[in-house]
């Protein structure tokens, strides 16, 4: 805009706060850089600085630029959602998406042809598996968290997104962890604990950035006008309040000095062990399954447009869920040095837990009652339903897993990874491609898609990269357990350690052929919504500006 | 949102979710309440329960070079692919050796019991290998092993190790309950070059402090202390405190 349109104003409160912290960082983080010995932290400590300056310069633009100081709440009656920091969330979401399927293929290569390590530190497996797994939990699966959960606490309360700046802080602070976390990895910054590899300066960035994140959301639903939490929200705040206590409690670190990235843990050994997977099996239970589940509750009901199956079912199963959960952790660790006890419970409420994730699954999938039609006709809502459909499989495969006398062939091998996949790539990422379907033309006011053609594409080649995946690494899994267990009739171990790892090659190609198929199918996706925004026809019909309808179908 | 509303108010157990539902503190807590239980009752005993940590001969807190030979090997993601953590089932045992005991890693921060085995378990590799096995495999595995997939590592052996802070990482662990003394963390230093070079005058000391502590040159070159050295050293370390023919499994039985 020109200056003459939109007159210079004065900063408000809460910029010129938010200024303030921002050049309060600077100095102290130039220190840091300087006085270092570890070039990948003053790297670190540098982004720290020119993010600090960003922060500042945009924040400034606000004041020249003609943006208001405080945004109406409503304008004409309806509410005037924020919707800016989703569309950053949903495009962050695809690029760390593609990004982190394409290092999957690659780590899936190198285990087949381990010339493709090329001997260098910063390409090496080691360094490369965090960067796959928090590309795409954290870094795919948490810009579609938030975006999601921006966007539907404003549509089913019918308010504002609570927070001038504060939700542009979360979604651009939480992308900054994101950086400095995937960057510290290649570097070598890790602090070794599986999911939680980030070391201690980045936890405590993440844990700013997230209880800024839980007061933007409770904030909106405390403003909201509908008289109903909407069951999607549940969900939602379930997922971040727990992900908050399970990150502080799991990353209790001692760092060597404020000049060194590396801390060491409170904990050791075996409470270390017990608290890792505590947090390890929740990260699965709250980020990668009560988030997506409350996905799941708006846009599949949105999209199929009829009412969730049952609002009881729901009631039972989200508080089912959210107490199990918490105590399946132990599963990880069976036959190791956590005492039986601790196992036996983890076991226990881990085959409970069947029942609150199939209640889930049927409420997703009973929502179709009476659109299965469209399951032909629209290839959006079929990969919400198959998302279902392996989310229900795989919470059969889980409590299966963590039968001790099953555990005991299926852990430390690629069972596991099969097992995980199923879940990742089947139900999370396959509800979250459905959500951005449907997200990105009603965020662009578009009228629909550029293809649906191309939608259907995408669902089959990923749908056969998934087959392959899974099938791949359970035939390596269980062969390679039984493998490990043979004996000869004279009572010898069959087979040394590396013939199991020699049989292993076909699967690991196989597998790494499954994993490109579904990085294809992801580009597919990403050219459909590019082609999508990019076509300039404005909606014809703007989206009925309602909340899924409730509930209350089989109340 | 409405429809629940216009219901006709029924004194079922479902209506009383309204507070839920309509009460986004009363949400939050009742969130909040329900999932401490599970953590806290798994989590808390294994802090206070005697019976966690088995009583054992020999444990000590790693040497200063095998605590930096550790960093490496969290740094490059070992424990992405060796568990280290012998299951108690006979195949194991045979193979790895004694099941690993919650003992022997009371000084681990992190813990490295992994998850995935796709090259084998290492809890108790110290002893097991040359080191000149060790400089060979870690430079390219498939000179020693063929059909390994493990990655390459020469670079460790051409790095130098940096150890200018090796007493704040011994710091940072008794911060965290490793029973570092004093004495320990004002030699620390000194106490890492002793360990990695042949025949120095510190290494009586050395041992003094740290039992069955092995000194000596690593990495084949006595000139340098490399990352090498480090990695290597801890490895050799691996499962050797603790003396199996002097441990009673009876006597821990949980």
């Amino acid at each position: 805009m020109t200056a003459t349109a939109s007159p210079v104003r004065q900063a408000t409160v809460g910029e010129m706060i938010g200024m303030l912290i921002a050049a309060a960082c600077v100095l102290p983080l130039i220190i840091i850089a300087a006085l270092t010995e570890s070039s990948g932290y003053a790297f670190h400590a540098v982004l720290g600085v020119l993010a600090s300056a960003a922060a500042i310069v945009l924040i400034a633009n606000r004041c020249f630029d003609g943006t208001a100081p405080v945004e109406p709440q409503e304008i004409d009656g309806k509410p005037n959602y924020n919707m800016e920091p989703v569309k950053f969330a949903t495009v962050a979401a695809m690029v760390w998406g593609i990004a982190g399927f394409a290092v999957g293929l690659l780590i899936a290569s190198q285990l087949a042809f381990p010339a493709l390590n090329f001997d260098l530190p910063w390409i090496n497996f080691g360094r490369m598996r965090p960067l796959h797994t928090s590309a795409v939990i954290f870094a795919f699966g948490g810009n579609v968290l938030i975006g999601t959960s921006f966007y539907v606490v404003q549509r089913t309360c019918r308010a504002r997104l609570a927070g001038i700046l504060s939700p542009w802080f979360v979604v651009l602070g939480y992308n900054f962890f994101i950086v400095i976390a995937g960057t510290g990895y290649l570097l070598g910054i890790t602090q070794g604990k599986e999911y939680a590899e980030p070391e201690w300066y980045a936890d405590l960035w993440l844990t700013i950035v997230w209880v800024v994140y839980l007061l933007v959301f409770l904030g909106t639903v405390i403003k909201r006008k509908e008289p109903h939490i909407y069951v999607a929200n549940w969900f939602y705040l379930g997922f971040i309040l727990t992900i908050a206590v399970l990150h502080v409690g799991n990353n209790v670190a001692v760092p060597v000095s404020v000049l060194s990235p590396r801390s060491y843990g409170l904990w050791s050994g075996v409470q270390d062990a017990m608290f890792q997977w505590w947090y390890g099996h929740n990260a699965v239970g709250f980020f990668l399954t009560a988030g997506f589940l409350a996905i799941m509750y708006y846009f599949v009901p949105k999209r199929a447009e009829r009412p969730i199956y049952s609002y009881r079912l729901s009631i039972i199963h989200f508080w089912a869920l959210i107490f199990i959960y918490i105590w399946a952790g132990p599963h990880h660790l069976h036959y190791t040095a956590l005492p039986d006890w601790a196992q036996t419970l983890g076991m226990t409420f881990s085959i409970m837990l069947w029942m609150p994730s199939w209640g889930g699954m049927i409420n997703g999938i009973m929502t179709l009652s009476g659109a299965w039609d469209r399951l032909r006709t629209d290839p959006v809502l079929r990969m919400m339903v198959v998302s279902l459909a392996f989310y229900g499989m795989s919470t059969f495969e889980g409590p299966l897993m963590s039968i001790k006398a099953v555990n005991g062939l299926s852990h430390y091998t690629d069972w596991t990874i099969g097992h995980v996949h199923a879940g990742a790539l089947g139900w999370v990422a396959y509800i979250s491609f459905g959500a951005i379907y449907c997200l990105v033309p009603w965020l662009w006011n578009r009228k629909g898609l550029y293809s649906l053609r191309l939608v259907s594409w995408h669902f089959w080649i990923s749908t056969l990269g998934i087959v392959f995946y899974i099938c791949a690494m359970w035939v390596s899994g269980i062969l390679q357990g039984l493998m490990w267990r043979a004996y000869t009739s004279l009572g010898f171990l069959e087979y040394s350690f590396i013939e199991t790892v020699a049989a292993m090659h076909p699967f690991y190609v196989i597998r790494a052929l499954g994993g490109a198929l579904f990085l294809i199918g992801a580009l597919i996706m990403a050219f459909n919504l590019w082609m999508t925004v990019r076509s300039e026809s404005a909606a014809e019909m703007p989206r009925v500006d309602e909340a899924p309808a409730p509930l209350a179908m089989a109340v | 949102m409405t429809s629940i509303e216009h219901k006709p108010a029924r004194r079922s157990l479902w209506a009383k979710h309204k507070i839920f539902e309509t009460n986004s503190i009363v949400l939050l807590i009742g969130v909040l309440l329900v999932i401490s239980i599970g953590g806290l009752v798994e989590i808390a005993p294994l802090f206070y329960l005697k019976n966690t940590i088995e009583t054992v001969q020999g444990m000590r807190p790693y040497t200063p070079l095998e605590i930096a030979g550790r960093a490496i090997y969290v740094r490059e993601g070992c424990y992405l692919c060796h568990s280290q953590m012998i299951r108690p089932l006979r195949d194991e045992v045979e193979r790895y050796g004694h099941y690993s005991l919650a003992a022997e890693s009371m000084y681990d921060k992190p813990f490295q019991w992994g998850s995935k085995r796709t090259g084998p378990d290492l809890a108790r590799v110290g002893g097991k290998y040359s080191d000149e096995w060790h400089r060979l495999h870690l430079m390219d595995p498939r000179l020693i092993v063929p059909q390994s997939i493990m990655p390459g590592y020469p670079f460790l052996a051409k790095t130098e190790l940096n150890y200018s802070d090796i007493a704040d990482d011994l710091r940072a662990n008794r911060a965290g309950g490793v029973p570092y003394s004093d004495e320990m963390i004002a030699q620390a230093q000194s106490d890492l070059k002793a360990q990695a070079t042949p025949d120095h005058p510190g290494q009586a000391d050395l041992e003094k402090r740290y039992p069955k502590a092995q000194s000596r040159d690593f990495d084949g070159d006595p000139q340098r202390i490399t990352e090498a050295d480090a990695l290597i050293a801890y490895l050799q370390a691996l499962g050797t405190l603790v003396d199996f023919k002097l441990y009673d499994d009876k006597a821990n039985i949980r």
